[in-house]
């Protein structure tokens, strides 16, 4: 039982979500609205989604999200209504712009500056081991064989 | 090449170091406003002192002003006010958005605390507020003699704040002469 009750935590964001009781027209446009909520970012509480804030202006811009949906707004025309008004900044997805390459593909850039230290240091180990080929053998010279007889004699005496 | 390459660790961290603590510095609140240098939004909205009267953005032209979102539930309001009629005062066109608010309890308020704006915009609904992409109030926005939006402030309005905001009427004022 306890190892199923996290699951029920999973569903507490969707049940936040729709707490306006809008009603909507058709079940997709009630999927539209909870997708677009949750892709808002609340201007005033920066840490969260439209869906999850409970700040006035939250709540505004929900009932304008609402209001555009059943309006026959599209999707990017809702986005488009809130970035001419709050900026990029509302954007949980940013569009991919001069601004933003680098968050969005910043990663592969470290992912491959990565692989190439990585294949660098492979590449640097190889070429060390052709360069002195006997570095790894371990065994000993006549006159490094003679002084560790020496010594262990010595060891074994005292 | 190989100590080089022990370096690069180190490198990392100075970098991220460096945004760490550039970040430290940097205040969140502050959104950049989708709407300098745009037209204010067209409105058309009661006045709260003559609630017959619609006002429209022509009532706001002519001349480079301060455009100020209030609302008697916002405590920063109060703390900024009797800055704001200091500025009335030395004759700064200041225009009043009431966002969100009751009419009653607005005109209680500039009773009380006196009036600064030239005109104030009764903004009930919060859809101008909306339109300008308001947040919280108390927001402060310079507009130009077009109707422009040239700066806008989100905060009280103090001494600090009014220098920086003189600056851009400075700046607006001398583009247009």
């Amino acid at each position: 039982m306890q190892r199923y009750l996290f699951l029920l935590m999973l569903w507490a964001p969707l049940s936040l979500a729709a707490i306006d009781a809008y009603e909507f027209r058709t079940p997709v446009d009630e999927i539209r609205f909870q997708e677009l909520t949750a892709e808002l970012r609340c201007p005033k509480c920066q840490n969260q989604n439209i869906a999850d804030s409970d700040a006035p202006i939250a709540k505004d811009l929900r009932r304008e999200v609402y209001r555009l949906i059943n309006a026959g707004a599209a999707d990017s025309e809702i986005v488009d209504f809130m970035v001419t008004r709050y900026g990029e900044f509302v954007l949980y997805r940013p569009v991919v712009n001069s601004h933003t390459w680098f968050l969005w593909y910043g990663p592969y850039l470290v992912l491959g500056v990565g692989a190439l230290v990585i294949l660098m240091i492979v590449y640097l180990r190889k070429a060390n081991r052709r360069a002195r080929p006997d570095a790894k053998k371990t065994e000993l010279t006549a006159e490094e064989r003679a002084r560790l007889d020496a010594l262990l004699e010595k060891d074994n005496k005292g | 090449m190989r100590k080089l390459l022990l370096f690069i660790p180190l490198a990392l961290f100075l970098g991220m170091g460096f945004f760490l603590w550039k970040g430290l510095y940097l205040d969140p609140r502050e959104i950049p406003s989708a709407l300098v240098d745009r037209p204010m939004p067209a409105f058309e909205l009661p006045s709260l002192t003559e609630p017959e009267r619609n006002l429209t953005v022509a009532d706001l032209t002519g001349e480079v002003a301060l455009v100020n979102v209030w609302a008697t539930w916002c405590p920063t309001c109060k703390e900024e006010h009797s800055f704001l009629n200091q500025l009335a005062q030395q004759g700064v066109t200041i225009y009043g958005i009431n966002y969100k608010d009751e009419p009653v309890k607005a005109t209680a308020w500039l009773q009380r605390y006196l009036n600064p704006y030239r005109e104030v915009i009764l903004d009930q609904e919060g859809r101008l507020g909306l339109d300008m992409g308001v947040y919280g109030a108390p927001e402060t926005y310079v507009i130009d003699a077009e109707g422009t939006i040239r700066y806008r402030h989100v905060g009280a309005v103090d001494a600090n704040v009014w220098k920086q905001l003189q600056a851009v009427i400075e700046q607006v004022e001398g583009a247009g002469a």
